[in-house]
């Protein structure tokens, strides 16, 4: 019985893994839009004088960067439920006699690990293109947030799959709502002076500010909005609620 | 509802003595399901899709290497093993899919239309492979289809569900002489006129028109052919011909449905059961 769960958890960890490293177009894309942003925006924008930076631009940036490839990258992990949907799959996982639990775990933990190699790679890059991290604690709290990041972000993708029926819906829903969240997340540029009272409300209300600074918090010290653990601490909670509702709707859909 | 994928709204079902709601892990175990639209990972392999079912269902890695042999070379796939599915053609997956389902030495397995759409050299060949599987792996096949020739040719006990009602369950032989001996097909001028006259006969017996031509069933058709002739002729109908064949499926379709199968695929499905317990396995 257990026997047969863990096999069931490995095997679609095995899954994923082994469906990411055949599509080099996502392998390529997950990777090569951070380095973007990274190098772009890093160095083009690296002699720019922001309001309210207390370190270079490329230290500030960086954190913002990996919190977002690690993100986008867990959601399509469990957006891609949709997939397997529409190609028949999800319903040869559903006849299996595994837990609900197991699949999802499976699943999670694939994406989890993708996303983690490509956060992994841009943290090296950063480090080659000149961030500085303050502490080996603190890039050990860094890997801790990026596992819960990518949990969470996991359990959304879920949850969104869960309620939609095609890959159209998650095209709007990414326009209409992850990007302008990606942009009040701090990942881009600081909450400066000059930002009006309702926006300051708007972009603390966004969960993803906590992950961006969470991360900013425990790697470089740059523009800390909180404490990294007062952000853990956010996360976590985040991440239980996000992955209980994910997994509870999941569980509930038919194939 | 069987594969525990729906809930029942009612009523109850047991699967090798388990209960289809209370006891789905148990009944999921039991059972191997090939759906009607085809359910690989188009990314992996064809062995690493069998390698997943394998595991999923818990088989020991001995075992486990051993029944994706064994499986593979049923459906003669092993060259085609390590490509990918997407490479596949429309026969070679559901091939793969039926292997598949077999891994785990199901008790039942349920086909849901294993040949639709597929050309008929393969559908051929696919018969072939659920005959062999039946005979080779003792396991209970429980086919649904639209295709007639299909269910003579593979089933041991047919049901016919028409409108989510199940209205026969019998053997093939038994419910085609359910309708009589042979079965009387003719074409003529007036065939209203005419089915009114025969409905009197009472050899006649299941007449069903459709357009000019007029079907029923009777015990010893090659006598009746000239009784029929005589009373088209005192009707003043003449008759431009006359078949006569032992009942097909079609017709015990049309006879428990009371509609030509050709008319109405959209809205019913039929439902056949091959049942061979051979050594039953828990």
């Amino acid at each position: 019985m257990m026997y047969r769960e863990a096999q069931a958890v490995y095997v679609l960890w095995l899954r994923q893994i082994k469906r990411f490293l055949r599509a080099p177009s996502r392998i390529i894309g997950f990777i090569v839009q951070p380095l973007f942003l990274l190098l772009v925006l890093g160095l083009g924008l690296g002699g720019a004088i922001f309001p309210g930076l207390t370190t270079g631009y490329l230290n500030f940036l960086a954190p913002g960067v990996i919190a977002m490839a690690v993100l986008l990258s867990s959601i399509f992990t469990g957006v891609s439920v949709l997939w397997d949907r529409q190609f028949g799959f999800l319903q040869e996982v559903l006849v299996a006699p595994v837990s609900r639990f197991s699949i999802i775990l499976g699943r999670t933990l694939g994406g989890a690990t993708m996303a983690l190699v490509q956060g992994f790679v841009i943290l090296g890059i950063s480090l080659v293109i000149g961030v500085t991290i303050t502490s080996v604690s603190g890039l050990a709290l860094t890997v801790l947030i990026m596992v819960l990041l990518s949990f969470t972000a996991v359990g959304f993708g879920l949850i969104i799959a869960s309620l939609l029926r095609d890959f159209e819906g998650f095209q709007v829903l990414m326009n209409l709502i992850l990007t302008p969240l990606f942009f009040l997340s701090t990942a881009f540029f600081p909450i400066g002076s000059s930002f009006p009272a309702w926006l300051r409300t708007v972009v603390l209300l966004n969960p993803l500010v906590y992950m961006v600074d969470g991360l900013r918090g425990s790697l470089t010290q740059a523009n800390m909005l909180f404490s990294p653990w007062l952000d853990l601490a956010a996360i976590a909670v985040m991440c239980v609620i996000v992955m209980v509702l994910g997994s509870f709707l999941f569980s509930r859909s038919e194939a | 509802m069987l594969t525990t994928l729906l809930h029942p709204s009612a009523g109850r079902a047991e699967i090798c003595g388990h209960d289809i709601v209370r006891q789905r892990n148990e009944v999921r175990q039991d059972i191997g399901v090939v759906f009607q639209e085809p359910a690989l990972d188009p990314e992996l392999t064809g062995e690493e899709n069998l390698d997943f079912h394998a595991r999923i269902y818990g088989l020991r890695p001995g075992l486990r290497s051993q029944r994706i042999k064994e499986v593979l070379a049923l459906v003669n796939l092993i060259d085609k093993k390590d490509a990918r599915v997407k490479q596949y053609s429309g026969g070679m997956k559901r091939r793969l899919e039926i292997a598949r389902g077999l891994i785990h030495s199901p008790a039942v397995l349920f086909l849901d239309e294993p040949t639709l759409g597929l050309d008929a050299q393969t559908r051929r060949a696919i018969w072939e492979y659920i005959k062999k599987m039946n005979a080779e792996e003792k396991t209970t096949v429980f086919l649904t289809t639209h295709y007639m020739d299909e269910a003579d040719f593979l089933c041991d006990r047919i049901g016919i569900i028409d409108q989510g009602r199940l209205l026969v369950l019998d053997s093939v032989d038994r419910l085609k002489s359910s309708l009589g001996g042979d079965v009387l097909s003719l074409t003529c001028m007036d065939t209203p006129k005419l089915s009114t006259r025969l409905a009197k006969e009472s050899w006649v017996k299941h007449m069903t028109t459709q357009g000019e031509t007029l079907t029923f069933a009777t015990d010893h058709g090659e006598e009746k052919i000239p009784l029929v002739m005589d009373i088209a002729r005192s009707q003043q109908i003449s008759i431009h011909s006359i078949t006569i064949r032992k009942p097909t499926l079609d017709d015990v379709f049309l006879y428990y449905t009371g509609r030509n199968i050709r008319d109405k695929e959209q809205e019913a499905s039929v439902k056949v059961r091959r049942k061979r317990w051979g050594v039953r396995r828990q």
